[in-house]
């Protein structure tokens, strides 16, 4: 079963939703998997401790083109959609953060002065997480990590979720916002977390997110982050809307403290643990 | 000389537009037959990369000065490599443009003034 943890705006604990549930599944004898997909800025690695280490870079196909056999024709710019390409007086000149690798340019050369190279745009780590020394359960955890200035996310993506086990209960911890990097994120999933926070700002993004999901028809529930009881729109937005609020985690001082040392609070705080199986068990019944 | 200068609209009384890649139109005028020519600027909708693009519109209209309010690193790097200089800052109408520039009025940009996609100052 893969379930996603998405939110419409960034800083709202999809981070510490996924590891926090990945950990407590794990408790409760589960096979787990997280996928730390917030390739521009991952940081789930933060709270877990990686054994078993490998990275491997990741390439796009990039035009290369041969001077020597350029006319300045014009033909690849003009077929490039992306604008990659520009004639310049006496050179083509390519914008490798704009290219989508499509192929298009060397495809139409005339001249076949353009070759395909590869070009490094990040990389995938992967490791076991141990969760408390000597036990015998840990998560699969891998990242993707686009370099700096890199925008090309979806490809990126698409490789890390390559190594998606179905078999087990895999987290796919989503970028922010609702556009093409957090939808390949949410592609496929069973289900959806939109976490959310008691905010205006947290409930426009949340519609934002709403809205997407139904597109993709991916069933979902909300969790409120840091919930008070100073602003409740976000509670009856949901209540007129119909969409069930799976998890309200208070603004609780204990679990502020918790997070800033790096340390899960479901590992401290075993009630936790037990609210973060359920939503396990509310996705199952609801599958039902 | 021609003189690209992106525009809102296609007469020399429309207002600058102080977007480059995705202006409405280039206004294309020739300072020594002080005849002009408007043309649509067709990167406006582009998926990305709108500066390359009408950047390449310009020169290969012949344009070797550009006229905008605000240039981005990508426009701004093709248009130097095709040695076209750039001015920026300009606001009025076009006609204004073209007087302050004959006056030398105008800033010459060194550096880009805007983000990638046009998005505000750097
Ligand atoms: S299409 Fe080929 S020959 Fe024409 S400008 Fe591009 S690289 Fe040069
Ligand atoms: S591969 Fe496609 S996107 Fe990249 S430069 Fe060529 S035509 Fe443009």
């Amino acid at each position: 079963m893969i379930i996603s943890i998405a939110s419409g705006k960034g800083g709202t604990g999809k981070t510490t939703i996924s590891t926090n549930l990945a950990f407590s599944l794990v408790q409760s004898g589960r096979n787990v998997q997280l996928l730390d997909c917030d390739v521009e800025e991952p940081n789930a690695h933060i709270f877990l401790d990686l054994e078993n280490k490998i990275k491997e870079n990741v390439f796009l196909p990039v035009p290369q083109i041969d001077e020597e056999k350029c006319t300045l024709c014009g033909k690849c710019a003009e077929v490039c959609v992306y604008n990659a390409l520009f004639i310049a007086k006496d050179r083509v000149m390519f914008f490798p953060q704009l290219c989508h690798s499509c192929g298009g340019c060397s495809y139409f050369c005339p001249r076949e002065a353009i070759s395909e190279i590869d070009r490094v745009i990040g990389e995938i780590g992967a490791g076991d997480a141990c969760l408390t020394r000597g036990s015998t359960y840990g998560i699969e955890f891998a990242y993707g990590k686009l370099n700096i200035g890199e925008v090309m996310a979806p490809p990126l993506m698409r490789k890390l979720k390559k190594r998606i086990d179905e078999d087990k209960v895999v987290i796919i911890d989503a970028p922010p916002g609702t556009s093409c990097p957090m939808i390949e994120a949410v592609k496929g999933s069973d289900f959806c977390f939109l976490i959310t926070e008691p905010t205006p700002f947290g409930l426009n993004d949340l519609k934002l997110a709403v809205e997407t999901l139904k597109v993709l028809k991916i069933p979902f529930a909300v969790l409120i982050n840091r919930w008070n009881e100073e602003y409740f729109e976000v509670d009856s937005y949901c209540e007129k809307e119909n969409i069930s609020i799976a998890m309200r985690i208070p603004l609780e001082r204990k679990i502020a403290e918790l997070y800033s040392r790096g340390i899960l609070f479901s590992k401290e705080l075993p009630e936790w643990q037990k609210a973060f199986c359920k939503l396990f068990d509310f996705i199952e019944a609801l599958r039902k | 000389m021609k003189i690209a200068i992106s525009s809102t609209g296609n007469e020399l009384s429309s207002q600058v537009d102080p977007r480059f890649g995705r202006c409405q139109e280039f206004i294309i005028f020739d300072s020594e037959t002080l005849e002009f020519e408007a043309i649509s600027n067709e990167a406006i909708n582009a998926a990305g990369g709108a500066g390359i693009k009408a950047a390449q519109l310009v020169v290969d209209k012949g344009a070797e000065v550009v006229i905008t309010g605000n240039i981005g690193p990508n426009a701004f790097n093709v248009l130097a490599g095709a040695d076209i200089r750039v001015f920026v800052g300009a606001a009025g109408t076009i006609q204004n443009v073209i007087d302050s520039y004959k006056d030398g009025k105008l800033q010459e940009a060194n550096q880009p003034t805007s983000s990638p996609g046009g998005r505000g100052a750097v």
